[in-house]
């Protein structure tokens, strides 16, 4: 039988505030355990959360920016379960008037299509503590650094269709996060993390099958993964006359598969309420004008304008504007240098991204900045060096050996552009090898073509490659031919 | 809408509270009473009425994002049963 996946997800974005949401505690990442947990993180007694301004700001940012209706009205609820990294027994999260509510996003699939996903909504909540589950005299430790800090929950409709397309989703909500500026998008410290509800049916049927849930998700490779390997497992349960049974399932990527999570709370049962610690929080528009003047240019506006603007391929500007830093980087490379935008393009998706790649860096550690890369650009386009003198250039400038200018100097690799300098080195290999003139003169002009690469060869050797190709190109054709 | 004595068991383990058995067919009646009288609550039209998230009107206030509090974490273990590594420790659970 023919199967439809059918993927809703639901992303928790760490929002990169300095304090915690409901208070004054640092939120900053890999402190000692419990010194960033205070009275009101702790859920003592007596203490009152006060809502934090920037949490706030920060979502109705990303509500703008997917174009969502903002909750002018939104109101904090208590959801109730236990469990010990949660002290106060219950979250403080959003459920009937949340902070941002129905809006969209076009998501690029691999093929070049776009597809536009709805979002539910997106709401506030405090993060929970972590637990550790090392032997401490059989006992579990805790950890409540994490407790309260921010959270955006951004939830997806089921409109995802397969494991590609829910991976590129969650790519573009975090191209978009950090965009705005409103998380640090950190997977490995959790800042960014996803749930998939992943379901199956047969292909026509209306009714969505029953769902499982995939927790924790924290890398865009394993989203795909885990995505695959739960399809092929409903798929298996139904087929063999079974059922699938809602719960939640937890992804083991060493194992490459999922399993079930056996809690033992078997009712889902949080008795959502409103809080009566907070009262609602109300915005105006004058609130969401002025967010909305702080938003940058987003993604698919840049790329947009990036093809517009230095007439790049669609594929380059895709690829380009897929982070901020990236975009930052080359639009610096293209203003400093004063070469050809297409020129800088294939610099920084070529040598520069390769050498990141190898490197496993990210473009904001780069040990080659876009000042520095403009100036090496700049050599090329002004033909101080060839493209591959290029190449040697910038693994050097890689290794810390200095700026291009820096470079070309202290190993000479100033290309030879002179027509004066280089007819005589032509001259040169033309009077040592005369035979091979003779042979050129001789043979017909389609055979020429491939003949003349001896000569370029010869002159290449004799300058130790930095005689200038196309001149030399233009110079061996006038002789050989004169 | 009246609760029996598994809905009793399954509200007292939720929130963790630890009953009496003998005490169970009260429990049902009470809050099957109190349940009555949200019944009569819900037999109201309500139609065009904001549901009221919290009794005093007014809206919540903002604090500036600024780190105001400081290391305390030997204060606040104090009251802990049990510490160590600067962890809480709590009776294990595992998922």
């Amino acid at each position: 039988m023919a199967w439809e996946i059918v993927i809703g997800c639901e992303i928790h974005v760490q929002l990169a505030t300095k304090s915690k949401i409901f208070s004054g505690a640092s939120t900053a990442y890999g402190a000692e355990p419990n010194t960033q947990a205070c009275a009101v993180d702790l859920g003592l007694p007596g203490v009152l959360p006060v809502f934090n301004a920037d949490a706030l700001a920060k979502a109705v940012k990303f509500g703008l920016a997917i174009d969502a209706e903002i909750g002018m009205r939104s109101v904090f609820d208590r959801k109730n379960y236990f469990y010990p990294d949660l002290p106060k027994g219950y979250q403080i999260s959003q459920m009937d008037y949340p902070i941002v509510g129905v809006g969209e996003i076009d998501v690029d699939m691999e093929d070049g299509t776009t597809k536009r996903i709805g979002i539910t909504r997106a709401h506030l909540e405090e993060d929970a503590g972590k637990s550790l589950h090392e032997d401490f005299q059989g006992m579990t430790g805790i950890d409540l650094n994490r407790a309260g800090t921010p959270l955006l929950e951004i939830v997806s409709d089921p409109d995802l269709r397969s494991s590609k397309e829910a991976a590129a989703y969650m790519r573009k909500i975090h191209s978009l996060v950090r965009y705005l500026e409103i998380s640090d998008g950190n997977m490995q410290e959790g800042s960014f993390r996803c749930d998939a509800n992943v379901s199956i049916r047969p292909v026509g049927q209306k009714e969505f099958g029953t769902r499982a849930e995939i927790k924790n998700i924290n890398s865009f490779r394993f989203v795909e993964k885990a995505i695959d390997h739960e399809v092929e497992r409903q798929i298996a349960v139904i087929e063999s006359g079974g059922r699938v049974v809602q719960e939640t399932r937890l992804y083991d990527p060493d194992k490459d598969e999922t399993r079930s999570m056996r809690s033992k709370e078997e009712a889902n049962d949080y008795r959502y309420f409103p809080d009566p610690d907070l009262l609602p929080v109300e915005i105006d528009d004058a609130y969401v004008e002025a967010i909305r003047k702080t938003l940058p240019e987003l993604p698919d506006a840049r790329r947009q304008r990036f093809e517009s603007e230095y007439s790049l391929p669609e594929y380059d500007a895709g690829l380009l504007t897929a982070s901020r830093e990236l975009a930052d980087y080359f639009e610096t490379v293209v203003k400093q240098s004063g070469a050809e935008a297409k020129i800088c393009a294939n610099w920084v998706m070529g040598e520069l991204s390769a050498a990141l790649n190898r490197d496993t860096i990210g473009i904001e550690a780069s040990p080659v900045n876009a000042e520095n890369f403009a100036g090496l650009v700049k050599r090329i386009a002004d033909d101080t060096i060839s493209g591959n003198t290029a190449k040697k250039v910038f693994e050097a400038m890689w290794a810390g050996e200095g700026s291009a200018d820096k470079v070309i100097d202290a190993k000479g690799l100033k290309q030879i552009s002179d027509s004066g300098a280089l007819e005589g080195i032509i001259d040169e290999v033309m009077s040592n090898n005369s035979q091979q003139v003779e042979n050129y003169r001789n043979a017909e002009p389609d055979k020429r073509g491939k003949m003349i690469g001896f000569f370029m060869g010869q002159v290449m050797k004799a300058t130790q490659g930095k005689a200038n190709p196309g001149e030399v190109t233009k110079l061996l054709n006038e002789k050989l031919n004169g | 809408m009246a609760l029996e004595k598994k809905d009793v068991e399954a509200i007292a383990h939720l929130a963790r509270v630890a009953i009496d058995e003998a005490d169970v067919e009260d429990y049902a009646e009470s809050l099957s009473n109190i349940l009555g009288l949200a019944d009569q609550l819900n037999s109201v039209d309500t139609d065009g009425v904001t549901p009221m998230a919290h009794p005093m009107h007014m809206v919540q206030r903002l604090r500036a994002d600024e780190v105001s509090e400081t290391n305390q974490r030997e204060h606040l273990q104090e009251h802990a049963p049990a510490v160590e590594r600067g962890l809480f420790l709590v009776p294990q659970v595992i998922d």
